[in-house]
């Protein structure tokens, strides 16, 4: 409003009461929608992250809730029962060796494919999680701290620009090859390769958050409520926990499914390698790597697993992608 | 310009002299034992010899100094001999692979054409397809196109390579037979016909790697055209009278590649070393294999060196992506 002459008229004229009816409202206002119902309008009308968020949610329930339900010992041999095929090829292939007690048949050691698949799931989900989780502590904890403390600031992003430089899979298999025999000494043959799996991914992917933070943090901290908060004496940390977490929790979030994401394709390749969890440990990768050899005549044995994790990293990347639109509020509402 | 590029050049030097150090202090934390395979009946002043000419059993920092010696000393000086024929280097000890006991770097050379021919060709044939692409879905934003382009590249996001690879065996040749599941590195093209061999059993290698690299580039030229396509210039060239095609052709297209062009450059040390799947997929005798199989079999040096070069590259195409961004882009200053 400026204060032109114009603008006293027209505050003259519309000083009655009624407004004219282009103006009046026909019911009374709606109230004001909270920042998560925003966020949850527009991430609905995200058609593939709705997907995303449908498929990871039953796969998660599958591998978790699944080995109760399907009771087979996944590293149980049967060899009378080896090399069965999927139900489903006795519709177009009568002669094939099926049977419902292996509904998607069993590789050359008789191993059950839905029990492995499961099992396979859950070694594949937990190191995806907790890979994602540790790095995106690392993360926003190198962000932070390099975008609050100036004098830390310049050390930790050229300790990030170093960590950029490194060859990522190279220094994986390097990693692993190396730190294998004592982890296993120290946690046992499968617990060690998951801390080892899971330390490794975390160690060579924060990177990426920890820049989008700190790039963050050093915009947030120079607000108001921040200098605010530090003129009635809130320490530090507090100022971190309170005024700066919730604030940069949305390119978090975003960077944390992009992490799900990679962190299971490189468990996955770790395992199709032949680096990854022991021999007789089902995972996803591990499963497809076997089954490559005898893809023409099991396909099945192939897809399975790829189907798998292609699905599932899918599902994480679209619900990513729409958690990216539902927190960017310059796109929200449109 | 010029003063920032060499400072970045001279920065970085010390920050490879730093890589390097990391990895050969993890290098010395290996298992194993290079003269495990020598039978016992060896003597063991013999064996220790046999340690000494390998460069062992000296203290971790003098090992560390001969490496940096053999790779920035006496490699430059053997490829000079070998260019101009002159023999500075001779007598000199290289670095010596534990399973060949050849020198790494005459592995290395022999190995990186494989590489090169099937990654490099991968790259471009993505960059050629990723580009129009990219500026026609930002193009027709929303479009059936360009909905099906997001959903495209999204799978390839998505299917990891040691997926598409079997997948693509099963099918091609397996089912159908086209193309051969097997790259056969010793395939000598000298006529139309092995010519043709040799793109047969490219294809499939190329396609894998190709559909990951479009995904990505098409990603970020779709972002870079959208960015664009709402400025005030692309409103003057159209009011001015341009036609459609010279707008988004030439005056959007040119100011998108710049972020594009970045991309490009920062994605080529993964040329070198981020095949190393697909290459074990379709058995390519390339620098990725190598890695793994001098992994697998201990080979110390041959791994620090290969990991030292993919780190040289990250670090020079990082550098070339800065100053192509300051060239290109003539607002960005660095000084």
């Amino acid at each position: 409003m400026t204060n032109s002459p114009q603008d006293d008229v027209i505050v003259a004229s519309t000083a009655t009461p009624t407004a004219i009816e282009a103006l009046q409202d026909k019911e009374p206002l709606a109230p004001p929608s909270s920042r998560s119902r925003d966020i949850w309008d527009q991430f609905r009308k995200h058609k593939g992250a709705m997907f995303g968020l449908w498929f990871l949610t039953f796969i998660t329930l599958a591998v978790l809730i699944g080995p109760y339900i399907w009771q087979v010992d996944p590293q149980k041999l049967d060899i009378r029962n080896k090399d069965m095929r999927p139900i489903y090829t006795a519709l177009w292939d009568s002669g094939a060796k099926v049977g419902w007690n292996k509904p998607l048949g069993s590789d050359q050691l008789g191993r059950d494919n839905l029990a492995q698949i499961l099992a396979g799931g859950r070694a594949s989900m937990a190191v995806g999680w907790a890979a994602m989780l540790l790095s995106l502590l690392i993360g926003t904890a190198v962000g932070v701290v390099a975008g609050y403390f100036r004098k830390l600031d310049s050390l930790l992003m050229r300790t990030t620009d170093l960590f950029l430089a490194l060859p990522i899979l190279p220094l994986l298999l390097l990693a692993v090859t190396l730190f294998r025999q004592p982890l296993r000494v120290a946690f046992g043959p499968e617990g060690g390769m998951f801390v080892l799996i899971v330390t490794i991914i975390a160690i060579t992917s924060w990177m990426p958050t920890a820049r989008i933070v700190r790039g963050d943090v050093l915009a947030i901290k120079e607000r108001e409520f921040v200098l605010a908060a530090r003129s009635i004496g809130t320490t530090n940390g507090k100022i971190i926990r309170r005024h700066l977490l919730p604030n940069v929790l949305s390119p978090i979030m975003v960077s944390a499914a992009l992490g799900l994401a990679t962190a299971i394709i490189t468990e996955s390749a770790l395992s199709f390698l032949g680096v990854g969890f022991p021999s007789d440990f089902p995972t996803w990768g591990k499963m497809l790597a076997d089954a490559v050899v005898r893809m023409e005549r099991f396909p099945e044995r192939v897809l399975l697993p790829g189907v798998a994790i292609s699905l599932t990293v899918l599902s994480v990347n679209y619900l990513g992608d729409g958690l990216r639109d539902a927190l960017d509020p310059r796109i929200r509402g449109r | 310009m010029l003063a920032f590029a060499t400072r970045r050049l001279i920065l970085s030097i010390p920050t490879l002299i730093f890589i390097s150090f990391i990895i050969f202090m993890l290098l010395q934390l290996a298992p194993g034992d290079p003269m495990a395979q020598v039978p016992l009946t060896v003597p063991p002043e013999v064996k220790e010899k046999m340690r000494q000419a390998l460069g062992l059993g000296e203290p971790p920092l003098v090992q560390y100094w001969k490496w940096l010696v053999q790779v920035f000393w006496i490699e430059p000086q053997v490829l000079i001999d070998h260019i101009f024929g002159t023999s500075f280097a001779a007598g000199d000890l290289r670095v010596i692979s534990w399973q060949t006991r050849s020198p790494v770097m005459e592995i290395v050379i022999q190995r990186i054409p494989q590489t090169l021919w099937v990654v490099g060709v991968a790259y471009v044939v993505a960059i050629l397809i990723a580009l129009p692409i990219g500026v026609y879905s930002a193009y027709r934003q929303y479009s059936v196109f360009d909905q099906a382009g997001t959903f495209v590249t999204m799978i390839g996001f998505s299917i990891p390579p040691f997926f598409t690879g079997p997948l693509l065996i099963v099918i091609f040749s397996v089912q159908l037979g086209w193309f051969p599941s097997i790259y056969d590195t010793t395939h000598v093209v000298n006529d139309w016909e092995s010519f043709k061999v040799q793109l047969q059993q490219m294809v499939m290698p190329v396609m894998v790697l190709a559909f990951q690299i479009t995904a990505q580039l098409s990603r970020y030229m779709r972002a870079s055209m959208l960015d664009n396509l709402n400025q005030d210039y692309v409103r003057t060239a159209r009011a001015k009278g341009l036609s459609e095609a010279v707008v988004v052709n030439v005056h959007v297209l040119r100011n998108s590649m710049i972020p594009v062009v970045t991309v490009i450059a920062l994605g080529i040390p993964s040329i070198f070393g981020g095949a190393i799947i697909t290459e074990s997929v379709f058995k390519v005798n390339g620098i990725g294999q190598l890695l793994l199989t001098a992994l697998f079999a201990n080979d110390l040096p041959m791994v620090m060196t290969l990991t030292f070069i993919f780190a040289v590259l990250i670090v020079l195409f990082n550098l070339i992506a800065d100053v192509l961004y300051g060239l290109l882009d003539p607002r960005i200053r660095y000084d």
